[in-house]
């Protein structure tokens, strides 16, 4: 089955705010992309509208957050990690407000809307904030689960979804098991090499996993929801077990989660590190699944470029 | 007359590149195109200074297109005026186009990449001070849509132009009283409009933007007396095609083959009408 993270997270709210009369939503013209047009309806006293102003939704946000509220801004994760990124630094995670940032249709998800409306960049300039919780969920599961754990830690967050239908592969009973922010979740055994990678990418990177498998590579495929904070212990013992590391992400290949990979194992337990992502450049006209498989990021061209990494770095061919 | 006849039917058959470009793409901005098209037939047909075969001339009129969204209009016209092959508009939004579903200046025309709001005002405020400092005698038109003046950016560029008294920039706001989430003034209240650009030191004219008279009237009557000016051109969502015009679900909605099909009907007797009387 496949959902739209957002419209599973846009109901998901409605159900936590039965229970939590402080939660608040701010929104700037971007109810119906964010799926939230229902709390709308439900609880207008609680729905606040800015227009088309991400700056101010923020720092509304912060106002909110520091008497009181539980505000959750809700819109295009092209705008919000740029257009308000000051508002975000300064208003929330400098001051400490209680703000958490649900970035809709992220990474290359408007796909022909091009590059004004793609965010490749937010994982490394939120990731650079201080005070800043950066999370990615791989599918309607996870993101709904992450959700719940988001209202009792007050930690200002910069959560990003996508905006077309994924697989929701996650198993819905180990819900509150396996769901903890900061804690990375181990989707595959596997010890010739590792890949890690973040949000809705991931289930690509599972199938490719069994393409290795069919080539006798066992990858282990290590799920980072959250890129900040880093799990340390995982990704040391990953290194450690493996030697190799594959990060994969729907951003830019420059401070993303390659990024953070790279400086915790580089200066902790140096191994070979291989990042997966969009090149430096505007991307390609196309749909989302156009884009991600121009630069290899569908399930074959990860498997490929996995497959000849490893047996390069391996000494084979 | 013959030439108000001629911008009708040249906006009549950017109607029928609009629809087909989004029903082809299956991804676009249709409601803001049709509502913008009249007002940009009339720019690039009538009153600005360019040259297709030279996209790049020095003296030429600048435009931009501030709300991005309606890039279908704009490539359609750019098209139509031979700044690109026209065979291209099928290409729109399609795997490796340069026809992305928001201007591009990888697109011959284009003057800068739009499609986030409220940007393209400050753009037009440096292109204009260029060419005051250079002493060219281009103008700059920058197209605005009303839910854009949401944007606090839109603001800064406003008393920006009046503080340099910029008499070669024409800001013009496509005022169809829709945004996305419904009427602008139930979203986030603007009026009233007028007197707040006259407020930033701006001198508005008002105008129906889809009557080619008035606007050409407008537009080739603007003084250069230091101070920039606002063209607040009265326009419907959607305008052109019956099922569409004043809905806020068209705002990017994709035309389904029997929406299409009605939506070229209506278009082909609009020329029919306006061929009669040419
Ligand atoms: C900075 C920014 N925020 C949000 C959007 C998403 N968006 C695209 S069109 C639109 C509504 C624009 O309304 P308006 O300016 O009135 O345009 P029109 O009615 O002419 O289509 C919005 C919110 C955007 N493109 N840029
Ligand atoms: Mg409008």
């Amino acid at each position: 089955m496949k959902i739209a993270i957002r419209r599973a997270i846009g109901e998901k709210i409605i159900e936590l705010a039965k229970d939590d009369k402080n939660i608040v939503i701010v929104t700037s013209d971007a109810r119906g992309s964010a799926a939230i047009s229902e709390f709308f309806e439900i609880f207008p006293e609680r729905s606040i509208e800015v227009g088309i102003a991400e700056q101010s939704a923020v720092g509304v946000a912060a106002g909110l957050a520091l008497s009181g509220k539980k505000p959750f801004v809700f819109g295009p994760a092209c705008f919000y990690s740029a257009r308000s990124l000051e508002q975000i630094k300064n208003d929330v995670a400098y001051t400490n407000a209680n703000v958490k940032i649900v970035a809709v249709s992220g990474g290359v998800s408007y796909g022909p809307l091009g590059s004004t409306h793609h965010s490749l960049h937010d994982i490394a300039v939120m990731r650079s904030i201080s005070n800043l919780h950066v999370i990615l969920p791989s599918d309607a599961i996870e993101a709904i689960a992450l959700l719940e754990k988001l209202l009792s830690d007050s930690t200002p967050t910069y959560m990003r979804v996508g905006r077309n239908p994924v697989l929701v592969f996650h198993d819905q009973d180990e819900q509150k098991k396996i769901f903890e922010i900061g804690k990375a979740i181990n989707l595959k055994k596997g010890n010739d090499l590792s890949i890690i990678a973040t949000g809705e990418i991931v289930w690509n990177v599972m199938e490719a996993s069994k393409m290795l498998e069919n080539e006798g590579i066992e990858a282990r495929v290590i799920e980072l929801h959250t890129v900040k904070p880093l799990d340390e212990e995982e990704v040391y013992k990953a290194a450690k077990e493996t030697g190799l590391i594959v990060t994969v992400e729907e951003h830019n290949i420059f401070g993303g989660l390659g990024g953070a990979i790279a400086e915790f194992v580089s200066q902790n337990i140096p191994v070979p590190v291989k990042i997966l992502g969009i090149p430096d450049e505007y991307p390609v006209t196309g749909k989302q699944e156009e884009v991600l498989k121009h630069y290899g990021l569908d399930s074959k061209g990860i498997f490929v470029t996995v497959k000849n990494w490893f047996r390069k770095m391996r000494g084979g061919f | 007359m013959e030439k108000i006849l001629y911008l009708r039917k040249k906006a009549i058959e950017r109607r029928k590149d609009i629809i087909k470009m989004i029903y082809n793409a299956k991804s676009g901005h249709t409601g803001g195109s049709l509502s913008c098209i009249d007002i940009i037939v009339t720019l690039f047909y009538e009153i600005m200074k360019i040259d297709p075969k030279n996209p790049d001339w020095d003296h030429r009129d600048r435009f931009i297109l501030s709300k991005g969204h309606s890039v279908e209009a704009y490539y359609s016209v750019l098209a139509d005026l031979g700044f690109f092959p026209k065979e291209q508009l099928e290409n729109y939004c399609k795997y490796g186009s340069i026809l992305t579903g928001h201007p591009t200046t990888k697109v011959p025309g284009v003057e800068v990449n739009t499609g986030a709001l409220g940007h393209g005002l400050a753009v037009g405020v440096g292109i204009a001070l260029a060419g005051k400092i250079d002493k060219k005698n281009y103008r700059v038109f920058v197209l605005m849509g009303d839910g854009e003046l949401d944007e606090g950016s839109v603001w800064e560029a406003a008393q920006i132009a009046a503080h340099y008294q910029l008499d070669n920039l024409i800001g013009i706001v496509d005022r169809n009283y829709l945004q996305i989430s419904g009427n602008t003034e139930e979203v986030s209240k603007l009026e009233s409009l007028k007197e707040k650009w006259q407020a930033f030191g701006w001198v508005v004219k008002e105008v129906n933007g889809h009557d080619f008279e008035q606007m050409i009237k407008v537009f080739s009557e603007i003084p250069t007396k230091k101070s920039p000016h606002l063209v607040l051109a009265r326009t419907t969502k959607g305008k052109g095609i019956s099922f569409i015009e004043g809905k806020i679900n068209w705002h990017h909605k994709v035309p389904n083959d029997e929406e299409y099909k009605i939506a070229i009907r209506e278009l082909d007797e609009q020329l029919l009408k306006v061929g009669e009387q040419i």
